[in-house]
């Protein structure tokens, strides 16, 4: 095992989320700060509890999900996309590490910096309402298993990105309207019976599912169907990987 | 540096090695090649002769159709970590992460490369690079040539025996041209391998030791430099006339002679490494035939004619 070559990209990562770390850190908590403003004091304050749970401390999971989702996938495209564009990626390919090894220093620094987004946004939502966590650990596991699973996810999409622009397509096109629409901001038992259906086709409800259960203990899927889908996503994204790695697809000639 | 017979054994052996990229070109054909250890070879070639598609092959960086390559003594594909840990390649492009200190980009590199931190090591390459006063400055803030400086430096982190420059003059100016060149023959003293690639032939003429040809994805030929020269090699002898022709004339038409096109000078080619070059016997021949001239010279080809032509006439140039 190469570790001062995984030492190496995951310092070399993290050098450049602090060096930027305005765009990195501040623009994410300012605009869930406003969401909580916006959803959480102004509308919130003008709905019912949704499971006992006052309205404003009911969106905090699905508004951390959404971030961690984002952040995940954006910092891990970009980390492997930037070596692309840029050239230097020459280095990478010519240096004694495995693809093991460079999935550990990338994805580890691109989940390292979504966790601790993650986590900040958490102490901004505690300025403007109260919550509870009622399973911490299993809170802090499915927050990191979460986002390992969408920076490798990230990881991918930056290998197969070949310009800025489709960086941006899979985040904005479709997390982003899947996150909305997978009960960030609404319980699923709230829809008509067939959306309800048709809703447990959208993968963002078991990871927000889960993520709620971590908090309230309630969830609108078994906590344990949760943890399998993001497992699964996981084992998808490294199969598909490894297979990236094996045959040098848009990496090696 | 003296070849010992330790250093005997080539340390990278490229054997029937092809490669044809996905639209079906084929950038190179069957293509041996023995590097000795301790040696500068110089790999000259057109553009898109195959040049940059050997190296970084031999480096890991595209895979080759077939065939097999080993680099200091490791397979670099079942034993790619050892085979690339000592292999440092400077690219052709000025590939660099812009928005990182010099300092961290090398430290970055020796790390990557499996080597434990040296500041002491990594504060040598720099000095010796001249980039020890930049070492904080960003690299989108050096101009080309140092640049290019942080390349080498970067190629250098991890104490590779074995150093790839593909093109590394390209760009650069003359001071920095000169400091390269004087940093290569110090690392080939050290005993490190160097293969390089430069359009400027009478730089490989000055620094290798052995020369590879490469053209349309063949290696037409691998021979030592002064071999090459003398093998290939041609020597000519110009004759500056009293009078002016305006065509050789027939008498002499045996001879192999070309005329200047202001028909002012008699130009004769000759092999030098035969006993006989002609030259008595052709100025005799003049003599009989009142040809007066009032100057000669003779001068021999360079590597860059011999470039020029096996490039365009291998088959006429090796026979």
């Amino acid at each position: 095992m190469n570790i001062y070559g995984i030492r190496a990209i995951y310092h070399f990562e993290m050098a450049r989320t602090f060096r930027t770390l305005w765009e990195s850190i501040a623009a994410p908590i300012l605009t869930t700060s406003l969401y909580f403003i916006v959803f959480g004091k102004a509308i919130g304050s003008r709905m019912g509890n949704i499971d006992d749970i006052s309205y404003g401390a009911f969106i905090i999971p699905g508004l951390v999900m959404l971030n961690l989702l984002n952040e995940s996938i954006s910092n891990a495209s970009f980390g492997i996309y930037m070596p692309k564009w840029a050239g230097t990626i020459y280095e990478l390919l010519s240096a004694p590490v495995s693809w093991v090894e460079i999935l550990i220093g990338y994805v580890g620094a691109a989940a390292t910096k979504s966790v601790m987004l993650g986590l900040l946004i958490l102490g901004t939502a505690r300025i403007f309402v109260p919550y509870q966590i009622a399973h911490p650990l299993w809170m802090i596991a499915f927050l990191l298993l979460t986002a390992v699973t969408f920076s490798l996810f990230g990881f991918i999409i930056g290998l197969w990105a070949d310009n800025f622009q489709k960086l941006q397509v899979v985040p904005m096109l479709i997390v982003t309207p899947l996150t909305f629409l997978g009960g960030a901001f609404y319980s699923i038992t709230m829809l008509p019976p067939l959306w309800q259906k048709i809703t447990l086709f959208n993968p963002m409800v078991y990871l927000i599912s889960g993520f709620r259960w971590c908090f309230y203990g309630v969830a609108d899927v078994h906590i344990g169907m949760s943890i399998g889908m993001t497992f699964g996503f996981l084992i998808i994204c490294l199969t598909f990987v490894g297979w990236v790695f094996k045959t040098g697809y848009k990496i090696r000639n | 540096m003296p070849i010992s017979a330790e250093n005997s054994v080539p340390i990278i052996f490229v054997r029937d090695v092809n490669k044809t990229y996905a639209g079906g070109f084929q950038a190179l054909k069957k293509i041996n090649l023995e590097i000795k250890r301790g040696e500068i070879f110089a790999l000259l070639g057109p553009n898109g002769a195959g040049k940059t598609t050997l190296i970084s092959i031999i480096c890991g960086i595209v895979k080759a159709s077939s065939g097999t390559i080993i680099a200091g003594g490791h397979d670099i594909v079942r034993d790619y970590r050892a085979a690339r840990a000592s292999i440092g390649l400077v690219p052709q492009e000025l590939y660099t992460d812009s928005f990182e200190s010099v300092w961290a980009t090398i430290k970055f590199s020796r790390g990557l490369f499996g080597k434990a931190p040296n500041a002491t090591y990594l504060e040598k390459v720099l000095r010796d690079l001249s980039l020890w006063d930049k070492r904080d400055a960003k690299i989108m803030t050096l101009s080309g040539g140092m640049k290019r400086r942080v390349l080498i430096a970067k190629a250098l982190a991890h104490e590779p025996t074995i150093l790839f420059l593909d093109e590394p003059s390209a760009g650069v100016d003359v001071e920095l041209r000169h400091d390269m060149w004087r940093m290569v023959r110090e690392l080939r003293e050290q005993g490190t391998t160097i293969i390089l690639t430069t359009h400027y032939i009478e730089e490989a003429e000055d620094m290798a030791d052995r020369i590879g040809v490469i053209s349309q994805g063949e290696l037409i030929v691998v021979e030592d430099k002064d071999v090459l020269m003398r093998k290939l090699g041609k020597k000519q002898l110009m004759l500056t006339l009293r009078q002016p022709m305006t065509s050789i004339p027939a008498e002499l038409s045996v001879w192999p002679l070309a005329l200047s096109d202001d028909g002012h000078t008699l130009v004769y080619s000759f092999d030098s490494q035969k006993e006989e070059t002609g030259i008595a016997e052709l100025l005799r021949t003049l003599g009989e035939h009142n040809i007066e001239f009032k100057d000669l010279r003779s001068s021999e080809s360079s590597l860059e004619d011999i470039f020029v032509s096996l490039v365009h006439q291998p088959k006429e140039a090796l026979e």
